[in-house]
């Protein structure tokens, strides 16, 4: 059966750009009891699609439900379970640190340990651009805290699945094809096509 | 050809004027053969009534009331199978669709919801009789809409009629801003989509179902909601396999009640034979069902013994509730046929015998109230009629006395249980079928809620609407529970001494009315009720405190079931013999009444 030990899964999400396809999502979780750790979303190359990345926190069992339940609304268009695939994964966090003359140094020498971009220079702070994976914004942020962190903001996860899982045999994921070199989604149709086509399982 | 036949050179019919939103909504609704829809006009969607005079095709239902009409649309979809539709106006006109709408969700049933909303400009600043009403009904819709363009008006019709009814059932709705309604419009009148192929189950999965059905000792087949259009497969089914089956209180009607092979309603209410039956087997075949609570008991103690084969459309429901052995995700039909292709006749004597047993403790209502007067009206139904019942005491008498021969002849509000449901719900469906008999039978409080649409019957002269009201003068589900679970502290729940006379109510809306209050005055009043020409009203007055059994209370598994009611042992005991009721556990009373 499935693992009941819960923890941080991601998924990605295809959507159609509709009013309040955000709200039918996030409300779907929400009455689900569903817990939603970070969502980002943004465009994609195909106009009228939104793609979503979701870090849900759960065990298995519940992560499969929701995937079920989310395949049922009329916007998804596609949902990427990122755990039946290889993925990079990335987010971008501003940290925004309090520095004194005699710490000035010392942070930027940090910042430059973990590659990280100054993006506001000030007399009594610094604020830096750090991309990576989560342990990378952990580690940093847990680096600067002496220091004095001023705010944060956090991106969230996004996600892609891996081009190179071409070349591994896909059933050691999955069974059937790698998704991985096609397109996710090939667009979408104009609205009268769509309905005539597309069976709706609900 | 020429305008004087009221067309143009494209075929155009100009005797309806310059085409709009609102009429092409209607043009629409026609197209898809819709003939009835159900509604109450208000402000903000005037055009659509104004647009409606040029449609003399579509007959319009006046309710007295948004909830009545839109459960009429659910009664008319649930005895047809085919869409029900609700028209409303803008802010409370749509609110008051919100119950009907989750009852749908609930109850998977085909509904297209159209309300009107405010001009786009006014939407979003709180204006007269604004709601975001979108907004307030997405959780309890599969999907709804807000028409922003009229050009888009028609097809976001064919595309939520096409929702509405396809794979698991469920309520759209589409919301127009009234100068959407009034916009003109030139496009195309959409035409029907094809209803696209429900996916058939994968031979592997069909493949191990039958493995495994091959390997049972003591199989049971339990059948839901989603099981009521492959009925006449199922039966095959369960006839090939010599499989006892079960139906919820959704499927009931999906295999003949007259089959020995029936055992009747599991779970809460259930039969004995039901949950027993649940309680031990070693396989269970699980056909378009969702593994409800008040189905399932403790979910760790329902089928404890079973490997579970799940036919099911919704992949979300497969494993939501129950661990499933064999999950068979597709069309039930062409499941139960490929099943009953490769079927083997069962051999279980041991099983059967057990099965006859528990079906012998069954009780027949044999004493003056609530059971025995509904055993007396649905004793009287024929296999085309169709019951409605309301939600409550008598809704449970019901589904567990009434012997339904085919699907979709019993109509209740089975997930969201709501009161109020049944009388509406009898006229959709009176209307949708004129020649067959809608009966409906209703508690004395959930009559109330919705008593108004006796105004609908009147108007519409509906002459096969039959009420029975079962009138014990409370609440009587809250009742039970508060006297076996909250120390018979009955809270909020009389309402003997303002009850209206529910006769000189019915004779309000020029309904007849007649009233049965003992045994001997029972069968007479049923056949002057029955036999009236007219809808008519049969009030029965009926022992306050009466309870419902068998009962699993809540928490308690399936086979934790208290099988007759110890009030009711007691007494038996009591005239019996002598020995002092308190040593004595309820199971023994029980056994006890029975051999008696």
């Amino acid at each position: 059966m499935t693992d009941p030990v819960p923890y941080d899964q991601l998924l990605s999400i295809l959507v159609r750009d509709e009013p309040r396809v955000l709200t039918r999502i996030t409300a779907l979780f929400g009455r689900r009891g569903y817990n939603i750790k970070s969502l980002s979303v943004g465009n994609t190359e195909h106009p009228g699609v939104s793609r979503m990345t979701i870090v849900v926190h759960g065990d298995r069992g519940v992560v499969e439900q929701a995937i079920r339940q989310l395949e049922k609304l009329h916007d998804v268009v596609k949902i990427i379970d990122h755990s039946l695939e290889k993925y990079v994964d990335r987010e971008l966090v501003l940290v925004k640190v309090a520095i004194t003359p005699e710490s000035r140094v010392e942070v930027r020498q940090i910042a430059e340990d973990f590659r990280s971009r100054i993006v506001d220079v000030g007399r009594h702070a610094l604020t830096f651009e750090v991309t990576g994976d989560e342990g990378k914004l952990t580690a940093f942020i847990e680096q600067m805290r002496p220091f004095g962190i001023l705010e944060t903001m956090r991106t969230g996860r996004i996600a892609l699945t891996r081009g190179s899982n071409a070349d591994i045999a896909s059933h050691i994921y999955h069974e059937g094809e790698s998704e991985a070199l096609r397109p996710v989604v090939e667009g979408l149709e104009a609205r009268e096509e769509r309905a005539r086509g597309v069976p709706n399982l609900f | 050809m020429g305008q004087a036949d009221g067309q143009d050179q494209q075929g155009k019919d100009l005797s309806r004027g310059e085409m709009t939103g609102a009429k092409a909504l209607w043009a629409t609704l026609a197209n898809h053969g819709i003939s009835t829809v159900f509604g109450y006009p208000g402000g903000a969607i005037m055009p659509v009534y104004d647009a409606l005079t040029y449609y003399p095709e579509v007959r319009h239902v006046l309710g007295r009331h948004e909830q009545g009409s839109i459960h009429a649309a659910e009664g008319w979809a649930k005895a047809t199978g085919e869409i029900g539709v609700c028209i409303a106006t803008s802010g409370p006109g749509a609110t008051n669709l919100v119950t009907g709408l989750a009852d749908a969700m609930m109850d998977s049933v085909p509904l297209l919801a159209i309300t009107g909303n405010v001009a786009r400009h006014l939407m979003g600043t709180d204006a007269f009789q604004e709601a975001d009403i979108t907004g307030i009904t997405l959780p309890v819709t599969k999907h709804n809409y807000v028409v922003r363009d009229v050009e888009e008006l028609p097809q976001i019709i064919a595309e939520a009629i096409r929702i509405a009814r396809t794979g698991r059932p469920g309520p759209v709705l589409v919301d127009i801003p009234k100068d959407v309604q009034m916009a003109p419009y030139a496009g195309e009148i959409p035409t029907p989509h094809a209803r696209p192929e429900i996916p058939a189950p994968s031979d592997e999965s069909i493949q191990r179902a039958l493995e495994l059905l091959k390997s049972a000792k003591k199989p049971v087949i339990m059948a839901g909601g989603g099981s009521l259009d492959s009925s006449t497969e199922i039966t095959a089914l369960a006839r090939a396999w010599d499989i006892p089956v079960i139906t919820t209180l959704m499927g009931l009607g999906a295999f003949p009640a007259s089959d020995p092979l029936w055992l009747g309603m599991p779970g809460m209410h259930g039969s004995v034979a039901a949950n027993r039956a649940i309680s031990e087997a070693d396989v269970l075949l699980g056909i378009g069902l969702r593994f409800d609570d008040r189905v399932t008991g403790r979910v760790n103690g329902f089928a404890p013994n079973a490997a579970i084969i799940h036919i099911e459309l919704d992949a979300a429901e497969i494993g939501k509730i129950i661990r499933t052995h064999v999950p068979v995700r597709g069309d039930a039909k062409v499941a139960a046929a490929k099943l009953t292709e490769n079927a083997v006749k069962g051999v279980w004597p041991e099983w059967t015998a057990q099965i006859t047993e528990w079906k012998g403790r069954n009780e027949t209502p044999d004493h003056w109230g609530a059971g025995y007067a509904v055993k007396a009206v649905v004793d009287r139904l024929t296999p085309d009629d169709i019951l409605s019942s309301d939600v409550g005491q008598h809704q449970m008498l019901c589904a567990q006395l009434a012997r339904f021969e085919k699907p979709r002849r019993w109509l209740n509000s089975g997930g969201l249980g709501t009161m109020g449901f049944g009388f509406p719900a009898a006229i959709g469906a009176g209307m949708a079928e004129p020649d067959v008999r809608s009966i409906v039978i209703a508690g004395d409080g959930g009559f109330q809620m919705t008593a108004q649409e006796l105004a609908t019957l009147k108007m519409y002269d509906i002459r096969n609407v039959k009420i029975c009201i079962i009138n014990n003068s409370y609440l009587g589900m809250v009742r039970q529970w508060q006297e076996m679970f909250h120390g018979k502290r009955y809270s909020e729940v009389w309402l003997g001494d303002s009850n209206p006379d529910f006769l000189k109510l019915a004779d309000a809306y020029d309904v007849p009315g007649y009233r049965a209050s003992s045994i001997e005055e029972l069968p007479g009043a049923i056949d002057a009720w029955l036999n009236d020409p007219k809808s008519a009203l049969l009030e029965v007055v009926v022992p306050h405190e009466h309870g419902v059994f068998p009962m699993v209370p809540a928490g308690a598994a399936l086979y934790e079931m208290i099988e007759s009611d110890p009030k009711r042992a007691a007494q038996l005991k009591e005239q019996l013999a002598d020995a002092p009721m308190n040593t004595a556990s309820i199971e023994e009373i029980a056994e006890e009444a029975r051999n008696a």
